[in-house]
């Protein structure tokens, strides 16, 4: 087992790697810009080094930096946490040039799936469901259209690098395409360095849910049941929860074997997301694969009762998993909402000092924060502030837990979307199960003037 | 003249015109990024860009001027 661990991340994710450190007895290393020298995950953990200006391009991107940072700590292994660097197949391979274990699967992997084109002819060959489409490149409108008369639409214009809804549009119209084509091309370039756009059917009221694995180096896969995260905003998750209220458990056997198939496919090692988009007929279609720990993680660890980042330092130092698919059980519903710094209003973001701060408690209750009074939210990282999860012996049991809680989280100096997340998880057709990706457009945005 | 204002704290991500360009109301003239997101600031009055103050990859506080308008 390691001895020392570095985090290449900060936040609530930084803090989350550390607990599970100090529990394995592990030492842990923390790497930190100059605007989060005073945060709790430096503090946090054994030893703290700066690599750098805010901006993340200076400083959490900077693996020369952090890769210093791990030799001159001793730091045999890094835990890439989700965002930044976790799914860098460069910076993963770096990490192996200089002997340095990095905490996830073989670059390889992370390059095969950080393509979306080239992750969907993968997962076609390894007969996993992907939803009818383009699997080349679309280089010009001209290109796009032709291929959008083979299919029909509606269509999903997406951007093969792309993530966090960024490059991706709904079009309806050969029109629409042709507004919509160069402009996210152009996005896609900018944000990820990478053009290549391309095109799926439109699948109308998904849901989006996802199959969490874990794989050793053995060829051994466990898959740890489903997490439906459909209420989105600005095509970016806001509320999860394990079990899916949706799938039969017929379909739920299904997309655990796919998910299951596609991971042997690849040679998967380490903690992974199969990320399937589900219609109303329960069909469901491979979206992409997230190779790496995700965010929604704890509502997975709560009806399991494991610990996913133990399991992945585990995995990591080389041992095999202890547990198989029938050792695997769930028991209750869990429900997480994520704390964005943002108007609750127009999404927008809210930077700012926090000046008054305390967290809920409550039976069930589970928080992942790593801000306090007195902490400066910074213009420069994702909004996501904290995240909250409620645990319950039934859905009903954990809705009612995770209201109560929002409703005592207290927070003041910058605006929260917690008066979302309160309507959201006490609306009808949510406390119904009826969710799917337009919650939010349909239910939650008419509501918006009686705020 | 009018001032321009970030209205955000964040970085400057593009700057869409230059100083000499006329503008309409509406028009988006820069876009900020903050906190992984694009806002895009607009010029409330028809005019002409007169001065632009910040470049590509500033970091401006919310009542920071961008531009002036004339």
């Amino acid at each position: 087992m390691f001895s020392k661990i570095l985090i290449a991340n900060r936040g609530e994710i930084a803090l989350r790697v550390i607990r599970t450190c100090k529990k394995m007895g592990i030492e842990t290393v923390a790497v930190y810009s100059e605007a989060d020298a005073d945060s709790l995950f430096v503090r946090e953990a054994d030893e703290a080094y700066c690599i750098g200006k805010p901006p993340v391009h200076l400083s959490y991107l900077n693996v020369d930096g952090i890769i210093a940072a791990a030799k001159t700590s001793g730091a045999e292994a890094i835990h890439p946490g989700y965002g930044l660097l976790s799914e860098n197949a460069g910076f993963a391979a770096r990490c192996k040039v200089e002997g340095i274990v990095f905490i996830g699967p073989e670059p390889e992997i992370i390059a095969s799936m950080g393509s979306k084109i080239e992750a969907r002819k993968t997962m076609k060959e390894a007969g996993v469901p992907i939803i009818e489409g383009i699997n080349t490149s679309l280089e010009n409108e001209e290109e796009a259209k032709l291929a959008a008369k083979q299919i029909g639409y509606p269509l999903m214009l997406k951007a093969s690098a792309g993530g966090g809804g960024i490059g991706m549009q709904l079009v309806r119209s050969e029109e629409e395409l042709g507004n919509a084509f160069a402009g996210n091309q152009k996005r896609a370039q900018s944000f990820f360095g990478n053009g290549a756009m391309f095109l799926e059917k439109y699948i109308s009221e998904p849901h989006h849910i996802e199959v969490q694995i874990l794989a050793d180096s053995y060829g051994n896969i466990v898959p740890l049941f489903e997490r439906e995260c459909s209420i989105q905003r600005r095509n970016q998750k806001v509320v999860e929860e394990a079990p899916s209220p949706f799938i039969s458990m017929e379909t739920r056997e299904k997309m655990l074997s796919a998910a299951v198939q596609a991971a042997r496919h690849i040679g998967y090692s380490n903690a992974g997301t199969i990320e399937f988009l589900v219609d109303k007929e329960q069909n469901f279609y491979f979206l992409e694969m997230n190779t790496r720990l995700q965010v929604e993680h704890p509502v997975t660890e709560e009806i399991t009762g494991l610990d996913l980042v133990e399991e992945q330092i585990k995995v990591a130092a080389g041992n095999p998993l202890t547990l198989t698919r029938g050792d695997v059980y769930r028991k209750g519903h869990a429900i997480e909402v994520r704390i964005y710094a943002e108007d609750p209003k127009t999404f927008l973001p809210s930077p700012g000092k926090i000046t008054n701060f305390e967290l809920p408690k409550g039976e069930g209750i589970r928080n992942e924060c790593a801000i306090e009074a007195g902490t400066q939210v910074t213009p420069f990282y994702d909004p996501m502030i904290a995240k909250l999860i409620a645990w319950g012996e039934t859905r009903q049991v954990a809705c009612s837990r995770v209201k109560a809680a929002l409703e005592d989280y207290k927070i003041d100096g910058i605006k929260t979307n917690i008066p979302m997340l309160i309507k959201t998880v006490s609306h009808e057709q949510f406390l119904a199960g009826k969710i799917n990706t337009n919650f939010v457009n349909e239910y939650y945005l008419p509501l918006l003037p009686s705020l | 003249m009018s001032k321009i204002e970030a209205g955000m704290a964040g970085s400057v991500w593009k700057i869409l015109v230059k100083e000499g360009d006329e503008v309409k109301a509406g028009q988006e003239v820069v876009i900020l990024e903050s906190m992984k997101m694009e806002i895009p600031v607009a010029v409330e009055a028809d005019g002409t860009v007169t001065k632009v103050l910040v470049q590509e990859g500033d970091f401006v506080n919310d009542t920071d001027v961008l531009l002036e308008v004339e």
